[in-house]
């Protein structure tokens, strides 16, 4: 069959071509090394500074709540709050806890407040310590006054953003589990729209595309044979992916099979689509890439993949409607969390075909076009 | 059998209002080597690219073995062997993948794509290279396995787009040899040149310029069609010599030919050799041999290129 020698060439092309291989084997990988290393950051015996000005019976029990919590150790205690910054500077303490004289009577009346100082040179870590401890003190009804210390600026535009972002809005850590299923959608979208836009550009730059276009072959064949091999590819990373995600995380999967696989073609037909319109207006492999790239910035910051979207201002919020990753997520993670239905997640799932269909459809038509 | 394999009538393609392919009419019978003959920009590539279905004309059609390029170009493409003018192959596949693949596109699989596929290595010679990439060979390989790749579904009519730039003079006396052969089998080959060696192997040349006809016939038809008479000349200093010469009106044009120059004067000049003597000796030149000369394929094409642009429209 002549499809079939089309995607026989295609997979010997992809095998020969590193850069294609290293981005389909190293895209999961790095991912879910990244949200995996937020995922272990069970904090443990981290060092927390107290200095109690009020010594009252409320603030010993807040201070051993603390040390029994499992997650913190009262490593110092200074007599003056100003000796708290030396302590965390000298990594003696990577959180400092101040209770301010009139704890206790404020407390009782009602409102009371401290102050936290979090070293946020390890901003994962303290930033989740910092969670934790914030946790507590609420619990003890008390008002936390944060405050972050030698948080270099190198830090602030480094990768940890999500994370202490993703600590702040979702303390409890479950979010572990919202955040891991997204590495389905995001390496999907990377490997998908990625490897079709290259390998159509790359025939182009070769002149194959004329070559080939005098055989009897067809525009549909052509364009499938540069699809099909890529949603194999694209299935293979989705399958490991998803394994990691039941059997390393240990995401509860609680809805259904059937409506996971649906939503994934969908998203991944998206996908496909995508890469054929990059493809079609790009001339050179380096201009493809960035086309994707270009696609992909929007879709990691507003499809709620690093940042929820309930949190964004308004109008921000509107344009994440364009967002077919937005779709995707929120249907995986409410078949995967919460055992969500097609009952529910009906909106999305509709959303996510109408984008499919129009994404395949201007993409197949471009292609067309762009043959002739 | 009676009709021609390839019969472009009033073949017309404009790029916007620039017009790149103007009025082409020709027919090529089957077998015969057919040599396209032009200028860069003249519009060969353009006019092969409508013949192989790949461009739309933009007025008059073209039917290769009996299929309009028009109406029914997959019809078209089943009959045809296309040779692009960068080889286009997949430079990342290896010598026999690259011959698999368009075997294969062509529906030619199992045990007649493995026959048809050492046929061809033996033939073009590329048994050796059988397992390296494309991407390695050098230009004479690769112009090679092009040809083998537009051959492997044997198609009847061939359309090589310069099969020979950038390629040795042996190798290219040995693809035109393969060309000959072919065309005894009866294969149908439109061939564009720029090197008028290749083209004296043509059984009919069509020189264009600006995307219309300036020339059509056999090699030897064509050069008779070089107005005037030509001269070779032996003088010194050469370019100064050709300085001269270029000046006086009777002089149509002035060429330096190895040490000599050939010069081509006006028909109606009765004692050539005279004029030019005259004239050199007047200049106070060094005047050596004069003869008659032959008019090339290379004087046809400069001459007949030249004459069109000076009837040309601007
Ligand atoms: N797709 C296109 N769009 C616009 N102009 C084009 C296009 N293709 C070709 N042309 C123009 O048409 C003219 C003829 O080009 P063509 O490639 O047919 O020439 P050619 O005879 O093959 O020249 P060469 O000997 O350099 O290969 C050129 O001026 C070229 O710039
Ligand atoms: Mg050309």
């Amino acid at each position: 069959m002549r499809l079939q020698a089309l995607i026989r060439k295609e997979f010997r092309q992809f095998r020969r071509d590193r850069r294609m291989v290293v981005m389909a084997v190293m895209a999961p990988i790095i991912q879910l090394t990244l949200l995996g290393y937020a995922a272990d950051l069970d904090v443990q015996d981290l060092p927390v500074a107290v200095c109690d000005d009020d010594r009252s019976a409320e603030s010993a029990r807040l201070v051993a709540e603390i040390a029994h919590a499992g997650y913190f150790v009262v490593s110092a205690e200074a007599t003056r709050s100003a000796d708290l910054v030396a302590l965390l500077d000298r990594g003696e303490a990577q959180l400092a806890l101040h209770i301010p004289y009139g704890f206790q009577s404020r407390l009782r009346a009602g409102e009371a407040t401290v102050q936290l100082l979090v070293d946020a040179s390890d901003a994962n870590t303290a930033g989740i310590g910092a969670g934790y401890l914030n946790g507590l003190i609420a619990e003890h009804g008390a008002r936390v006054l944060a405050r972050r210390v030698r948080s270099a600026p190198a830090e602030r535009s480094g990768p940890e953003i999500d994370l202490r972002t993703r600590v702040l809005y979702n303390p409890t850590l479950e979010s572990v589990y919202y955040m891991v299923p997204g590495v389905l959608g995001l390496v999907l979208l990377v490997i998908t729209t990625n490897l079709t836009s290259l390998s159509v550009v790359k025939e182009r730059e070769a002149g194959t595309l004329e070559q080939v276009m005098v055989t009897p072959l067809r525009p549909w064949e052509l364009m499938l044979g540069k699809l099909v091999p890529f949603a194999l590819v694209a299935t293979a990373d989705m399958a490991t992916v998803m394994a990691v995600i039941l059997l390393w995380f240990r995401v509860p999967m609680q809805g259904s099979y059937a409506l996971l696989f649906a939503a994934l073609f969908l998203f991944l037909l998206t996908c496909l689509g995508t890469g054929l319109l990059v493809s079609t207006v790009s001339r050179t492999q380096q201009q493809a890439q960035m086309t994707t790239f270009f696609i992909m910035l929007p879709s990691m910051l507003l499809s709620g993949f690093m940042y929820p979207i309930h949190n964004m201002p308004e109008w921000l919020q509107l344009t994440t409607y364009a967002i077919p990753l937005r779709y995707f997520l929120t249907v995986i993670r409410s078949v995967m969390l919460k055992g969500s239905g097609v009952g529910e997640l009906w909106p999305e799932l509709a959303a996510l075909l109408a984008f499919a269909v129009l994404l395949v459809a201007a993409g197949a038509a471009s292609f067309r076009k762009r043959l002739q | 059998m009676s009709e021609p394999a390839v019969i472009a009538e009033g073949l017309v393609r404009r790029f916007g209002a620039f017009t790149a392919v103007d009025h082409l009419s020709f027919e090529i019978p089957r077998g015969r080597i057919f040599g396209f003959l032009g200028p860069n920009g003249s519009g060969k590539s353009t006019t092969i690219r409508m013949l192989c279905g790949l461009l739309l004309p933009t007025e008059g059609d073209a039917r290769v073995c009996g299929a309009s390029v028009r109406c029914e170009p997959e019809r078209v493409r089943g009959q045809i062997g296309y040779m692009s003018q960068q080889f286009s192959l997949y430079p990342d596949l290896t010598v026999s993948e690259n011959l698999e693949f368009y075997g294969g596109v062509y529906g030619i699989t199992g045990p007649r794509l493995g026959r048809r596929q050492d046929e061809l290595l033996d033939r073009l010679e590329l048994g050796r290279e059988r397992g390296r990439l494309a991407a390695e060979l050098s230009t004479g390989v690769r112009q090679r396995l092009a040809l083998a790749c537009a051959l492997i579904h044997e198609p009847p009519v061939l359309f090589l787009d310069e099969p020979t730039s950038g390629v040795d003079p042996g190798a290219r006396r040995r693809f035109f040899e393969l060309i000959q052969d072919l065309s005894a089998q009866g294969v149908t080959t439109l061939v564009t040149t720029h090197v008028m060696d290749e083209a004296e192997h043509c059984n009919r040349l069509l020189l264009i310029h600006r995307g219309r006809r300036v020339a059509e016939g056999s090699p030897a038809a064509v050069k008779a069609l070089v107005p005037g008479r030509l001269m070779q000349v032996r003088a010194e200093p050469a370019m100064r010599a050709a300085d001269v010469l270029e000046a006086a009106p009777e002089v149509l044009e002035v060429s330096l030919f190895g040490t000599a120059l050939h010069v081509r004067l006006r028909e109606d000049i009765p004692e050539p050799d005279a004029f030019v003597r005259t004239r050199l000796l007047a200049a106070g030149l060094e005047v050596g041999q004069i003869e008659a000369a032959r008019p090339t394929l290379e004087h046809a094409f400069l001459a007949l290129a030249a004459d069109s642009e000076a009837e040309a429209p601007s």
